[in-house]
């Protein structure tokens, strides 16, 4: 199912990594963020929303990494160009990811930066949407976001433009080590 | 049809950008749509579709009930009412209960229905819409032209100048800049708003839940910005059950943007936190504005199974034309018509009904499985029952209701015609007597009809009959179509009744809403065609098939008439159409013809009725293969030629470029010949090449088949 995730999310223009431990997966992480910029200032900074990647990781290494910032409000989620967030599922057939969004920060992370960092556990792999509703009920949660590559629109003359309102690039990092292989 | 209304076709078909993009589109997104649909059974698909959404149209009090108390025990507020304007006091009170100053929308038909914007200004209510599509509109001053895109009329120039101005910035007119320059004016805005405003693509009654889907990313915005969050949902939003938004996930995002799924989609299932940690307000709108009228209409109880795609906009002939402005403000394109009659009133349909050719094309993309032309035509016929049939039409429909004095005036035609033919045009013929409009050739009134011809063929005694129904063009000015058909008929063991006494099909009657002339009409011919005793009733022209077949019934069903119903069942029976019969006939070995003929190229045209109502598209293929001619396929072979009956009579500055655009298609495969199995189409693109000077042999399969057997039987 990875590899059909994989087109269909680079088929919408979607960024598809795979690592299987943690520890790599960080690497590429902050490698990536300092290869675009990354710094302590408006517009170049990132947030990262609360996730079960965190568990067990030494935050004050990673507070070092200047412009790396783990306290999400909205002031500062509408300033970051990176936003970092843990999606819970990935639906094969359409390319898709989604998350339990019920709580603020982690939409303010993935809505309003330019580039959407997500972190997937790969068993949270699902075939299709039908797999996905059957696991989760609204009853439990409030704002099931499904995102499937970044912002785009076609309202010019047509012509698919990516980035308006939400991110402009979706990277997607699989990690083993929060569950299942490839 | 008003000149205020003609005037905005006129307007829109010459307006180059909108023509231009919207051909463009229509062409990239039929091709798109087919490769979205790879692998998937679409006729299956939107048969659940059809029936989930049928099963919540027929239970929509139920299913609200259902929704607004799951949906205020997980925290929302619902409010329930028929009415527009408490629609928009409602919005106004929460508004002003919470101090609000400024709005966000994303996207939403149902507020453009009640005019919430006008009014939500003029309380002194800032409102921005954030769809970039929306945005642009609003700054133009317009109005959506499309339902999925609504500024699809407008250039990137114009767009640079709009927001050149807005920004106060002279700007180019890249089109990635320009996305840009939304972002950034419009993402303040977002950060300052007070209150969030959104439609509902699908709300689920099982759960309580709305579902919004969008591309740009604003519906997450509206929804998780601002402390207050208003949904206006149409009823006819509504399904039972949470497990079927699957089902209308797979088919919206297809149908709309000929996408896998569309970028975001949230499901929203009670408030969630704001980041000060207070909770959201949400505030959960059921609207009906007379959907449950609707949906108590037999007829167009249907119309509720429209999930809002788009689709049947993006295939129309006549919309890629005019675009969505001549059809009015918030509603467009085929389905629109009918939700205007309806959301609006009856009235504000009489022009764009008229707009249709019932070529049924969108009736095919349809995901909901609606059959838009037939509720167009139900519209129509209510309208003459409202208002009555002009003074003209019923002086028309006295005479088509009279066969001897019908006949006696085409007979009389052929005659008063004479001085205008020239070659085999004319240029005015009262055909389907319609409003007489001069602009292109048509054929001239046969010197002799074909029943007059009838009795000079001498046919072999046979001992199998059919009975041939000609049909007002075939018998009046094409009969050589006729001859043709006994010949071929003959030749595989059939002898050919002729019943004096049939009329016209009543299709140009039944098209303009006059349906009780239509009514007797059919009864008219089911007496004449079930007098003989034949085997099959043959019919040449694709129209008069679908009335023999499908259309008596279903005009005695929409009259309430009872009366000649199983007649009418009878001769549908043993109806059948001209290609459908010999193509049989070929196979069971009755009919042969001739071995390795090499007749050179010939493009095959599919009329709207054949393709699309009697599924017929391989059987002519495969004859004229069969007698030696290498098809080449055109591009479009089966978008409408725009001839629909009187529709190039009443609406020629459409019909025209319709046919324009056939001939194109028709001369750019190099083919000396096209084919096709309607005489309307004959008359059409006949006249159009005729008028253009080229020579490609327009030609009815039957005539073409003819001539291939005559050869073989020498
Ligand atoms: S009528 Fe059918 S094709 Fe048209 S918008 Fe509705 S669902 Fe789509
Ligand atoms: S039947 Fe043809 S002309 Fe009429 S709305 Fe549908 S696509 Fe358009």
């Amino acid at each position: 199912m990875y590899e059909q995730f994989k087109i269909r999310a680079e088929g919408v223009s979607a960024e598809v990594y795979h690592y299987a431990t943690k520890e790599a997966a960080l690497d590429f992480l902050i490698g990536f963020l300092q290869g675009e910029g990354l710094a302590d200032t408006p517009q170049a900074c990132a947030l990262w929303a609360e996730c079960s990647f965190l568990d067990n990781l030494d935050r004050n290494v990673l507070k070092r990494v200047p412009g790396l910032k783990f306290v999400v409000t909205r002031e500062l989620a509408a300033e970051a160009r990176f936003g970092i967030s843990q999606m819970d599922w990935a639906l094969a057939d359409t390319g898709s990811l989604a998350q339990n969004s019920s709580a603020i920060e982690q939409r303010l992370v993935s809505s309003l930066s330019s580039i959407h960092i997500a972190i997937v556990p790969t068993n949270g792999i699902l075939p299709d949407m039908p797999a996905l509703l059957s696991r989760v009920h609204p009853g439990d949660c409030a704002y099931l976001a499904i995102i499937t590559g970044p912002s785009r629109t076609a309202d010019i003359e047509r012509v698919l433009t990516i980035g308006v309102h939400g991110p402009e690039r979706l990277v997607i990092v699989f990690v083993d080590e929060l569950g299942g292989t490839i | 049809m008003g000149n205020e209304f003609k005037e905005s076709i006129t307007k829109a078909v010459n307006n180059a950008n909108l023509t231009g993009a919207l051909g463009k589109f229509s062409e990239a997104y039929k091709v798109n749509r087919a490769k979205a649909y790879e692998g998937i059974d679409f006729e299956e698909l939107r048969g659940r579709i059809a029936e989930l959404k049928s099963y919540a149209a027929s239970h929509l009090d139920e299913l609200s009930e259902q929704f607004a108390s799951k949906a205020e025990s997980s925290g929302a507020k619902v409010f329930r009412t028929n009415d527009p304007a408490k629609v928009r006091e409602y919005i106004l009170k929460v508004a002003q209960d919470n101090n609000v100053k400024t709005v966000v929308k994303s996207k939403s038909m149902a507020t453009e229905e009640i005019h919430l914007n006008p009014y939500l200004e003029k309380a002194g209510i800032e409102v921005g819409e954030t769809d970039l599509g929306e945005w642009i509109i609003q700054l133009a001053g317009q109005t959506p032209s499309h339902m999925v895109m609504p500024a699809i009329h407008m250039t990137k120039e114009e767009v640079s100048d709009l927001f050149s101005k807005e920004v106060n910035e002279r700007l180019t007119s890249d089109i990635p800049r320009l996305v840009k320059v939304a972002r950034e004016q419009l993402r303040p805005a977002f950060l300052a708003a007070d209150m969030g405003i959104s439609g509902g693509n699908i709300a689920v009654a099982e759960t309580g839940s709305i579902v919004l889907m969008t591309n740009e990313g604003n519906a997450r915005l509206v929804t998780s910005l601002p402390k207050i969050h208003i949904a206006l949902v149409g009823i006819e939003k509504l399904i039972e059950k949470y497990a079927d938004v699957a089902t209308i996930l797979k088919a919206l995002p297809r149908s709309a943007t000929a996408q896998l799924l569309t970028s975001y989609v949230s499901i929203i299932t009670g408030p969630t936190p704001n980041p000060d940690g207070s909770m959201k307000g949400l505030h959960i709108i059921l609207m009906d504005n007379r959907r449950s009228e609707m949906a108590a209409d037999p007829k167009f109880k249907q119309a509720l199974q429209c999930i809002r795609c788009a689709s049947c906009l993006n295939v129309c002939p006549i919309f890629r034309l005019v675009g969505g402005h001549v059809f009015g403000k918030v509603y467009t394109g085929g389905i629109g018509t009918i939700l205007t009659a309806w959301f609006d009133e009856l009235k504000k349909s009489e022009d764009i009904q008229g707009l249709c050719i019932q070529c049924g094309a969108c009736k095919d993309v349809c995901p909901g499985k609606i059959d838009i032309p037939d509720l167009i035509m139900e519209i129509r016929r209510r309208l003459v029952l409202e208002q009555g049939v002009p003074l003209l039409q019923k002086t028309i429909y006295a005479v088509v209701n009279n066969r001897k004095l019908f006949h006696g005036m085409l007979r009389a035609a052929s005659v008063a015609g004479k001085p205008f033919t020239s070659g085999k045009f004319i240029r005015h013929l009262p055909l389907f007597l319609a409003d007489l409009t001069d602009g292109r050739s048509l054929p001239a009134i046969a010197a002799e009809p074909f029943r007059d011809r009838f009795k000079k063929i001498i046919q072999p005694k046979l001992k199998e009959r059919v009975a041939f129904y000609a049909g007002c063009l075939i018998d009046f000015a094409y009969p050589e179509m006729g001859e043709s058909l006994v010949r071929i008929l003959n030749k595989a063991g059939y002898e050919v009744l002729f019943p004096e006494d049939q009329t016209c099909c009543g299709a140009p009657a039944r098209y303009n809403g006059a349906y009780e002339v239509a009514a007797n009409n059919a009864v008219d011919n089911i007496k004449a065609l079930l007098s003989v005793d034949a085997t099959y009733v043959i019919s040449a022209c694709p129209t008069c098939t679908v009335a023999l077949a499908h259309e008596f019934i279903s005009t005695f069903e929409s009259l309430g008439q009872t009366e000649w119903m199983s007649e009418a069942r009878e001769l549908a029976n043993k109806t059948i159409d001209f290609s459908t019969l010999v193509k049989k006939l070929v196979d069971e070995g009755r009919l042969t013809m001739k071995e390795g003929q090499k007749l050179g190229k010939i493009t095959y045209h599919d009329s709207c009725h054949l393709k699309r109502t009697l599924k017929v598209t391989e059987q002519p293929r495969e004859l004229l293969q069969r007698a030696g001619y290498e098809l080449a396929e055109m591009f479009e072979c089966d978008t409408c030629c725009g001839m629909g009956g009187s529709y190039s009579l009443k609406l020629p500055e459409i019909s025209a470029p319709i046919l324009q655009r056939k001939l194109k298609n028709i001369k750019d495969t190099g083919a000396s010949t096209v084919a096709m199995d309607c005489p309307g189409c004959v008359m059409q693109i006949r006249g159009g090449m005729d008028q253009d000077g080229t020579l490609i042999k327009v030609r009815h399969t039957v005539e073409l088949l003819a001539e291939q057997l005559i050869i073989s039987s020498q």
